[in-house]
């Protein structure tokens, strides 16, 4: 089959983009749709013209190093299924695809299709993880784990982290890549010692992100190639919450940002000279506004 | 010249005594050294994590956007851990004997057994960091069989180990990345070693979005880079996996060892067009139900309901009685290449046999086997399109694993002082053919317990004068680095690196695969270098050094490629005696099995370096098998 290509060009993160269209002709419908390209960039060689950069590695769907917008639709929009996997006999002879990288903020374009995804590992540092160092680990049948605990443990963490829940949100939220996270490890007793300080960072640090909010369009659930469910959203808001009420401790250190505390502690442990104007920290700090939309006495304080 | 350091006294206390032998770091002296990991994937990141816990001051590479992609996460299968859980005899005595027999006696006996002692910690750690392995529903993990050993001691969760394992140690990592212990160079790849006064002190990178190229200095360099399978091009490796940082090493100096023990793996989706840019691999586990068969008359191009029962040659199960379909991964291999190169192979190109689950399904039902192999099937359904409940899969080997590696002693140091090498990178424990579910174990054994005691050690133990990378060594390598990179955006040939690696795979594919001929071997080895000549001369790449440019890193990656080709076919040339993965036809049984040659080939061939199209010198290190005594494997 024969098809028309619109793909996003962009040389680098600070030159200004377009779409160009190409021509690509004899694809099998055998091919991967990353095959289909991989055809096209050799014909671009042979003409001398600079080659679409786009990000790929295993080619299995598991990676998640591959993903952009296949006419609108992150991953071209089979269920449960990333672009490498994509075959090409879904589209039909004479189709025109627009192929762009994802679009958000937080993900800059580096080149062509390729975007910088780094803000997820920056997610990951403010409490994606255990704290438990090589060496010291008790026999691993010492804890007994639920098998619906473990199961919902290994459902969140399926996700492969590429991106595409947030390249569908209409608001370019990274909550369901952050409620994953999150579910996994909060799901299991191994995770319960930090379950609050990290559902606490991890939203801290997700809001630094600039990722917007999520207004329940279940985009995402929809393109996730790894399937992760949007009930796990509600999870993450559920322990959010939890961890809002039970707190006796700051967030942990998020790099790259300003730690603020909230308002309700700023009294003990700030002398009033260090704190900062409330607005700038209700702009900052997240928490520390949807707290105090919640507690009234804090509003008040924070007018005084 | 080769000293593996092997300690001495009785098997089962060599690690606890090494230990106790090495030298130790003061914890407030831990944070004035640094260290260079380079790699995150099992081994890489683990190594990274738990030196950044001890307090080292740690710099960790990798050329992905994250360290979370590095291909460790794909391998699905499971893990192995001499646990015992299951009460059904198994111990680390016998996973040791597995693991030395299933590599046909050409691995290290005091590795080996190393490795079976740590795989208990492995899983405990693991367990501790989140993994969400599989449970039963009394809470405790759950364990299979694997591989054709006769104990349950694989751990999995469901078919994506690998992603879950790598998880675990991409979490710790990032948590001392948050902790200022690690520093990630995320989409920077090593170009070269840098040896200072004979020992390891740093390596040049480039930042592959910049193009910027720039020298790092460190008092110890860990390469964990994985394997090379890729130099097939076809393999079931991703895309950008290579050998250029253990093949720069060994330019520099580092012995390279058994470059031909490869794995071929026989249930693979088999090659359909000419564009296929990869292979896919099907889990072992599908022998369990499935049975293996291709036609008995040859070019049958039947459709396989109208090839009636006795028309079909179930080969496995007829030259293998007592193991059927569950022979070895080598064994199955080869064996799938015999019929197809008699011309019974099934499919468009041949190159393909049925695994066929009707009998399973009559016999178990169709509801059991979906619950069994659904999301396999689905895979397969989603590549090829056809539906295996109906129609039989087609299979094929695909190269998957590499035994072979930088050489390493017992504290996995290569040949270069200061430099180690953990994970598939090096070519330590698996012998001529690795098990299923061991690749896991062994770097996660690397990564967790084995270099964080024995970098240490080495810390302690050497002289390091400051370097910086101003000096003289770092320059000179510079400026080497950027001469190779200009060279081959100056050459404005014709040809794109892609089809230069298709066409060095295909030689080294149909000569130093699955059945290694003198002949062939002699063709591939001239042919080669005509290869690699031509390559330096009508290469085509667009753009320029300066920026993100992946047609300028594939040509990178395969201009080592066709300089370790040549050394593999030298390597299985020398070794004319078949054992494991490697075939050489003239040395099999009367019934055709893999004979091999205790008498002259009893030893672990480590390759130095001696210059472009120079005969590489060869270095035995003799292998004795104290504790598992010689035999032929026989799977009939």
């Amino acid at each position: 089959m024969n098809l028309t290509l619109r793909i996003w060009r962009q040389q680098s993160a600070i030159a200004a983009g377009r779409f160009i269209t190409y021509q690509v002709k004899d694809v099998t419908p055998d091919m991967s749709f990353l095959e289909m390209l991989d055809a096209l960039n050799e014909d671009l060689i042979n003409r001398k013209e600079p080659p679409i950069a786009f990000e790929h590695d295993c080619r299995e769907g598991i990676c998640g190093s591959c993903g952009f917008l296949v006419n609108g639709v992150a991953h071209g929009g089979q269920r449960g299924t990333t672009v490498c996997q994509l075959a090409m006999r879904f589209f039909k002879d004479g189709d025109t695809l627009t192929l762009e990288p994802w679009r958000a903020r937080a993900f800059p374009v580096i080149r062509d299709l390729v975007v910088n995804r780094s803000a997820f590992d920056r997610i990951i540092q403010a409490g994606g993880f255990i704290t438990a160092p090589t060496g010291g680990a008790p026999d691993a049948n010492a804890t007994l784990v639920q098998k619906e605990d473990a199961d919902t443990s290994f459902d969140a963490a399926a996700c492969i982290g590429c991106g595409a829940c947030v390249a569908a949100c209409p608001n370019a939220a990274a909550m369901l890549f952050t409620s994953a996270k999150i579910t996994h490890l909060n799901s299991l007793p191994q995770g319960q010692p930090q379950r609050e300080e990290r559902s606490l960072s991890m939203v801290v640090a997700m809001r630094n992100e600039l990722f917007g909010s999520c207004t329940n369009h279940g985009e995402c659930e929809a393109v996730c190639p790894k399937q992760i469910p949007l009930e796990f959203i509600g999870k993450m808001n559920r322990d959010l919450i939890r961890a809002l009420w039970h707190r006796h401790r700051e967030p942990l250190v998020i790099p790259g940002t300003v730690q603020l505390p909230c308002a309700e502690d700023a009294h003990e442990h700030f002398h009033e000279d260090f704190r900062l104007p409330v607005q700038e920290i209700a702009h900052q700090d997240p928490l520390q506004k949807f707290q105090a939309d919640l507690d009234p006495e804090s509003q008040v304080r924070a007018t005084k | 010249m080769l000293d593996a350091r092997i300690p001495s006294g009785p098997i089962d206390q060599k690690w606890n005594k090494s230990r106790y032998e090495m030298k130790l770091v003061n914890p407030a002296n831990r944070r004035k050294h640094s260290v260079i990991v380079v790699g995150a994937g099992l081994a890489g990141a683990a190594a990274a994590a738990t030196l950044g816990q001890q307090g080292y001051h740690v710099h960790c590479f990798s050329y992905h956007d994250t360290p979370r992609r590095a291909h460790s996460i794909a391998a699905q299968g499971g893990i192995n851990a001499a646990k015992n859980y299951r009460n059904d005899g198994d111990s680390v005595f016998r996973l040791f004997k597995d693991t030395v027999k299933g590599g046909d006696f050409r691995g290290r006996e005091a590795n080996v057994f190393r490795l079976a002692e740590v795989s208990v910690n492995i899983i405990d750690q693991c367990v501790a960091q989140g993994v969400p392995f599989a449970r039963e529903y009394g809470g405790i993990l759950d364990n299979r069989s694997f591989g054709g050993v006769q104990v349950e001691r694989t751990f999995y969760a469901r078919g994506q180990t690998g992603q879950q394992l790598l998880l675990g140690a991409y979490q710790a990592l990032e948590e001392q990345v948050a902790a200022g212990r690690v520093t990630m160079h995320i989409r920077n790849e090593l170009l070269d070693v840098v040896l200072v006064n004979g020992i390891a002190r740093g390596i040049v990178t480039r930042d592959l979005v910049t193009g910027q190229i720039e020298c790092h200095a460190a008092d110890v360099v860990v390469l964990a880079t994985g394997g090379y399978s890729n130099v097939f091009y076809l393999s079931t490796n991703a895309k950008a996996s290579n050998c250029t940082a253990i093949w720069r090493a060994h330019r520099r100096g580092a012995l390279f060892g058994n470059p031909c023990f490869t794995q071929i793996h026989p249930t693979c989706i088999p090659l359909s067009s000419e564009h296929q840019s990869k292979l896919t691999l099907m889990s072992e586990s599908l022998r369990n139900d499935g049975r293996v068969w291709v036609p008995r008359k040859k070019h049958d191009t039947r459709a396989p309901k109208d090839i009636p029962e006795a028309e079909r040659d179930y080969y496995l199960e007829n030259r293998y009685p007592s193991f059927g379909n569950l022979v070895p991964r080598d064994v199955a291999s080869r064996n799938a290449k015999e019929v197809c190169d008699e011309g019974r192979g099934v499919g468009p190109h041949g190159q393909g046999v049925y695994l066929d689950f009707a009998d399973a399904i009559h016999r178990l039902g169709l509801e059991t086997v979906r619950e069994k192999y659904g999301n396999l099937f689905d895979i397969y359904q989603r590549i090829t399109a056809d539906d295996a409940y109906n129609v039989p899969m087609r299979i094929y080997p695909a190269p998957h694993y590499t035994m072979g590696g930088l050489w390493v002693d017992y504290h996995l140091m290569s040949t270069i002082p200061g430099l180690f090498v953990g994970g598939e990178a090096n070519f330590s424990d698996h012998g001529a053919n690795r098990l299923g579910a061991s690749a896991l174990m062994q770097g996660l054994a690397d990564g967790y317990f084995v270099l964080p005691a024995t970098v240490p050690d080495y810390l302690a133990s050497t002289k390091l004068d400051s370097v910086s990378t101003s000096g003289p060594e770092f320059m000179a390598a510079k400026v080497e680095v950027e001469n190779r990179i200009h060279k081959l955006l100056a050459i404005e040939g014709n040809r794109s690196p892609d089809s230069f690696h298709k066409e060095v795979g295909k030689i080294v594919w149909d000569n130093c695969g699955m059945a290694r001929s003198d002949a062939g071997l002699r063709k591939a080895l001239a042919r080669i270098p005509e290869l690699r000549d031509e390559f330096w001369h009508n290469l085509r790449i667009v753009g320029t050094g300066e920026e993100l440019n992946q047609t300028l890193e594939k040509a990178n990656r395969i201009s080592d490629f066709l300089e370790l080709a040549e050394l593999m076919c030298v390597d299985a040339l020398h070794r004319t005696e078949s054992c494991g993965g490697h075939f050489r036809v003239e040395s099999q049984t009367t019934d055709g099995e893999a004979k091999r040659d205790d008498a002259n080939f009893s030893y672990a061939a480590a390759w130095e370096w001696r210059g472009v199209g120079q005969a590489p010198a060869l270095h035995k290190e003799p292998l004795s098998f104290e504790y598992v005594p010689l035999s032929q494997r026989s799977y009939k």
